[in-house]
């Protein structure tokens, strides 16, 4: 019953990761970004929320209300006013400006709120469980959970039913054509980060309500996110839930076996995973 | 009017005798400075030697790491190892740690190699958290709070503390200097022809004849072992290591990568450029603390996209200038 409970709890812990992942494959397929300051966001909206329960007094989840719409127009005006000046065939410019905003974001976080961990408090649901077949659940991971799976099931139907998903398909399969066709590429790649940036917003309240945070566990974050993408395959968000599920269960189940083996666990089993699948388990070249 | 084609010009010919003079006057330095300059000096030729390592992969085999802390900690930790476990003088200890990475390196490569781009990146910093937290497993070099270096062990480099700060500026200067010929003899090499043929168009240079997977393998291999041999001089420098200090990203890739952009990414002269601006701004900002970290990536990034190629290669741009000449140029004379 332990292990099984050690299972339910990493597919669980897997939403949040699916959650982490999703911003992160949603602006590789749209213009191959790779964003290596994705954590540090993570983590920057945490603190917004932080910030935003103690000024208005409101609780950690309503804090969402403000917290998503200011990750958005963060953003939207990074990728305008920065990020779209590094876009072009080459790989470097992109990479090492967001390395470099993740320096700044960690520091000035650190300057800001200091290195105290921090934590939000969502009073009762902390601790609130359901009974479901002899497992405890708690409410909490289990609400991240669901809503991993309602942000994937709406990803899905912005980009394939909607005006704006059809031209992030378009500008991610010929941005150039695109521009030609009358769309404005660089106003498109600024939803296309307000959109990811959105859902950090959604993970970040999720992790502080979920565990302690500070300004340095931005990075560990990029990674398990990076990892749940490959695992789960490029360009399928579905497949990036599960690679989160296997991410946590695997991080799960190392931590029963020996705590220090928590993270290491999940790390081996993506490194396996790239030895065996190097595309991951359900990729699928999108769009 | 004739022509010839050479690699060498008035410019190169004076720089590499003022950097030969230079080079006499700091290898003379334990004559003339003190405790704390030979210190910082050591601490510059370690950190140059890590950029132009992370600028050989990332500048010419466009093998873009993060994760090259793995190997500065594995470097550190074998010098730890060798020496307490198996007894080997710290010298030895160090260039052994060198081959075990190479060796090491042989199948992450296989692995990493499979990602493309910037995920590669970001498979390497995977690979160096998970150094870091077997090494953090390992109770008998301290587990996560780390070790220190016996005081026998120490005291075997020189019975005295003058003589023993003077041996490791000397390890330090001759390991930056075999960095530095090493990856300068490479690029002149063959080899260093096929690397820049890749960096400026991998399909052409496969459709060459270039092997392209094994010649950015040996640039990996060759870089990890360098890597851990510079890690094990660092740490032979603190004789203190723990996970978290051996692995650390900021220390050990983010400010070599920032050294590399701001310096100028794919030359030899950007890194020195780089490396003499990082620390003038460091030992500037050292008493703001967090500040100067935000200053420097905020430099790092405006540079990125303001100036891609750097300090050096914009210099180089607008004067023409070459002083460690890699190309080929033709020159002509007018009679």
């Amino acid at each position: 019953m332990d292990w099984l409970n050690a299972i339910v709890q990493g597919v669980l812990l897997g939403g949040l990761y699916a959650l982490f992942a999703a911003g992160l494959s949603l602006i590789f397929g749209v213009m191959r970004l790779v964003n290596i300051a994705h954590g540090d966001l993570i983590v920057l909206a945490a603190y917004l929320a932080l910030s935003t329960t103690i000024l208005l007094g409101v609780h950690p989840l309503l804090a969402m209300l403000i917290v998503i719409p200011l990750m958005a127009l963060i953003g939207y005006m990074l990728q305008r006013c920065v990020l779209n000046h590094t876009l072009g065939g080459d790989i470097l410019p992109p990479l090492l400006v967001t390395f470099g905003l993740s320096v700044i974001i960690q520091n000035a976080l650190l300057e800001g709120y200091s290195a105290d961990p921090q934590k939000l408090n969502v009073g009762d649901l902390e601790t609130a469980s359901v009974a479901v077949g002899g497992l405890s659940v708690g409410v909490l991971p289990l609400a991240t959970f669901i809503v991993a799976i309602v942000v994937i099931v709406l990803l899905q139907w912005v980009f394939y039913h909607t005006a704006i998903g059809r031209q992030f398909r378009a500008v991610s399969d010929n941005a150039d054509i695109a521009q030609l066709m009358g769309l404005n590429k660089g106003h498109i790649f600024g939803l296309a980060l307000a959109l990811s940036l959105a859902v950090c917003g959604i993970a970040g309240v999720l992790l502080g309500a979920r565990t302690s945070f500070d300004p340095a566990i931005g990075s560990g974050r990029l990674i398990f996110a990076f990892e749940a993408v490959i695992i789960g395959g490029l360009g399928n968000l579905w497949g990036t839930l599960a690679g989160g599920v296997v991410l946590g269960v695997a991080q799960t189940l190392g931590g029963k076996i020996n705590p220090g083996w928590q993270v290491l666990a999940g790390h081996v089993v993506f490194l396996l995973v790239l030895a065996i699948r190097p595309r991951g388990f359900f990729p699928r070249v999108e769009h | 009017m004739n022509t010839t084609v050479k690699r060498s010009s008035r410019a190169s010919i004076i720089a590499v005798v003022v950097l030969s003079l230079l080079l006499i006057a700091l290898i003379a330095a334990p004559m003339w400075a003190g405790r704390a300059e030979l210190r910082l000096l050591s601490e510059v030729y370690l950190y140059l030697s890590l950029a132009c390592l992370w600028n050989l992969m990332a500048g010419y085999a466009g093998l873009v790491s993060v994760g090259q802390q793995a190997y500065v900690g594995f470097g550190g930790y074998m010098l730890f190892a060798l020496t307490i476990f198996m007894g080997l003088p710290p010298i030895v200890a160090i260039v052994v740690g060198g081959l075990l990475a190479a060796l090491l390196a042989i199948p992450i490569a296989s692995l990493i190699f499979r990602l493309n781009g910037a995920y590669f990146a970001i498979g390497t910093w995977v690979v160096a958290e998970v150094f870091r937290l077997v090494f953090a497993q390992v109770t008998a070099l301290g587990g996560g709070s780390g070790s220190s270096l016996p005081v026998s062990i120490v005291k075997s480099l020189a019975p005295s503390r003058s003589g023993r700060e003077s041996l490791s500026y000397f390890l330090a200067i001759g390991a930056l200097i075999l960095v530095f010929v090493a990856i300068y003899g490479f690029l002149r090499s063959k080899r260093g022809l096929a690397l820049t043929a890749i960096r400026d168009n991998e399909a052409a240079a496969s459709g060459l004849g270039v092997n392209i997977w094994r010649t950015k393998l040996e640039v990996y291999v060759v870089t990890a072992a360098l890597t851990s041999v510079i890690g094990g001089l660092i740490f032979l420098q603190n004789l203190r290591i723990s996970p978290d200090a051996a692995f650390s990203v900021n220390d050990w890739t983010a400010f070599v990568i920032f050294i590399v952009v701001i310096g100028g990414i794919g030359t030899l002269e950007g890194p020195i450029i780089g490396t003499i601006l990082f620390f003038l701004l460091r030992e500037s900002l050292a008493d703001y603390g967090t500040i100067y970290l935000l200053v420097l990536g905020l430099v790092a990034i405006v540079v990125m996209i303001k100036a891609p190629r750097g300090v050096w290669g914009w210099i180089a741009q607008k004067y023409d200038i070459e002083l460690l000449p890699m190309r080929y140029r033709v020159q002509f004379k007018n009679k």
